[in-house]
C-alpha cells in the first residue's frame, strides 16, 4: 500500500499537485491547484484524483455560497492523515520508539530523555532557522506576527501514545536547535511547539 | 445527547509537600489549567473541595494528589489533555511527581446522569492493574466504546 502510494509520486506534475496542497493550511480547489501548477483544471483533477485514490489526500465538498457558479459544491483536496514509508529492508523504528517511550515513562526518566533531544538539537544547529526546520519535516511558517508554527509533527504516531514526553523532547530538541524562544502552544493540528520572532534571523 | 460519560482518575505521587517550593509552579498553574479544562467543549465535571480544586483530598496516600473528571466524549478529553496548554505541567510532570511504576490514569464508561465517587475511582484503577484493560477500566492507548444502550 505504501509502495503504491508513494510510486503514485513519481510523474512530476502529480507530484507538483501534491507539494502544492501539502503546502496550504487549508483545503484547495481544482481551480486553484491548476492556477498555482500552471496546469489545465481537467489535468489538476485527474492528478488529484489519482493522489486521492493512492491515500495520500483526503476530499470532502465545500458548500458553496451563491452567485453565479453556485449550486454544484466544489471538491476539496487535503493531505491524509496516512503514514506512508517505505525502507528497504524492512525496518521499524516506530515500534522500538514506543517501547522506549513506555520504559521512559515507567522509569520516570523524562529529564534525562530532554537532556538528550536538547543535545541532538544542538549538534544540527548552524544555518538559517527556516531551511534547517524544513529539513526536519516541520513545515514551517511564519504568522502574522512573525511567529514561526510548524504545520507538520515529524514525530506524530508517538507523540499520539506519549505526549508529554514526546511534546517535551521535541521543544527540547528545537530549543537545542534555534537557541531559545521556543514554547508550547499546542492547536488541533501540527506540532506544539512555536519559536517566537527574536529568533527568525539568526 | 450522550447516553454514556466517560469519566478519568489520574493519580500522582508528590516529590514535595504541596506547599513546598518545589511544587510552586505546580500549584501556579492549577487555576489555569482547571479553567481550561472547564472551557473545553464536552466537559461535564470535575472533583474539587471548597478550596477549588482536589489536591488537598487524599483518599489513596497523604503525599498522592487526586484529580478525578468526566467527559462526553474521548475526543474532549483527548482535546484538553494533549491539545492545550494542559500538555505544559505534562511535559513537567517529573519536576513534581515521582514515578508510580504502574498505571496512573484509568477510564470508564459511567450513566450520563451520574457521578463517579472516588471510592469507585480506586477500584477502577486497582481493576486495571490487576487485570489490564477491559471494558470496565481502561486507557487512553487501549480504549473501549461507551456500552450499547
Amino acid at each position: 500500500m505504501s509502495l503504491e502510494a508513494i510510486g503514485a509520486l513519481r510523474e512530476p506534475v502529480r507530484r507538483a499537485v501534491y507539494e502544492f496542497v501539502v503546502s496550504r493550511a487549508a483545503a484547495v480547489s481544482r481551480n486553484e491547484v491548476a492556477e498555482a501548477v500552471g496546469i489545465g483544471r481537467t489535468l489538476a483533477a485527474f492528478h488529484l484524483d489519482k493522489l486521492a485514490e493512492a491515500g495520500l489526500l483526503d476530499t470532502a465538498n465545500a458548500a458553496r455560497s451563491g452567485g453565479p457558479g453556485a449550486g454544484r459544491p466544489a471538491k476539496l483536496y487535503r493531505r491524509s492523515a496516512a503514514e506512508h514509508a517505505v525502507t528497504l529492508p524492512p525496518r521499524d523504528y516506530r515500534l522500538l520508539a514506543d517501547v522506549l517511550a513506555s520504559a521512559v515513562d515507567r522509569a520516570g526518566i523524562e529529564p534525562a530523555a530532554y537532556a538528550a533531544a536538547r543535545e541532538q538539537g544542538a549538534k544540527l544547529a548552524g544555518g538559517e532557522v527556516i531551511p534547517s526546520l524544513e529539513a526536519l519535516g516541520y513545515e514551517p511558517f511564519e504568522d502574522a506576527d512573525r511567529t514561526i508554527r510548524l504545520r507538520n509533527c515529524p514525530f506524530h504516531a508517538i507523540a499520539e501514545t506519549h505526549p508529554g514526553l514526546v511534546c517535551g523532547m521535541n521543544l527540547a530538541l528545537l530549543d537545542g536547535l534555534v537557541g531559545g524562544h521556543v514554547r508550547l502552544d499546542p492547536g488541533p493540528t501540527g506540532c506544539c511547539v512555536v519559536i517566537d520572532s527574536k529568533n527568525n534571523e539568526r | 445527547m450522550a447516553v454514556h460519560h466517560l469519566a478519568e482518575l489520574n493519580i500522582a505521587r508528590l516529590r514535595s509537600p504541596i506547599d513546598s517550593p518545589a511544587l510552586a509552579d505546580f500549584v501556579a498553574l492549577l487555576p489555569e489549567v482547571n479553567g481550561l479544562a472547564e472551557r473545553t467543549p464536552g466537559y461535564v465535571w470535575r472533583l474539587r473541595d471548597d478550596s477549588g480544586d482536589a489536591t488537598a483530598l487524599r483518599p489513596f496516600a497523604a503525599d498522592v494528589i487526586v484529580n478525578l473528571t468526566v467527559w462526553e466524549s474521548v475526543e474532549s478529553l483527548r482535546a484538553f489533555l494533549y491539545r492545550s496548554a494542559h500538555l505544559e505541567p505534562m511535559r513537567r510532570r517529573r519536576d513534581w511527581f515521582v514515578p508510580l511504576g504502574d498505571h496512573h490514569l484509568v477510564l470508564w464508561w459511567i450513566p450520563a446522569d451520574t457521578l463517579p465517587t472516588i471510592d469507585e475511582a480506586g477500584k477502577r484503577l486497582d481493576l486495571l492493574r490487576r487485570n489490564g484493560p477491559s471494558p470496565e477500566a481502561f486507557t487512553l492507548r487501549d480504549l473501549h466504546p461507551a456500552p450499547e444502550l
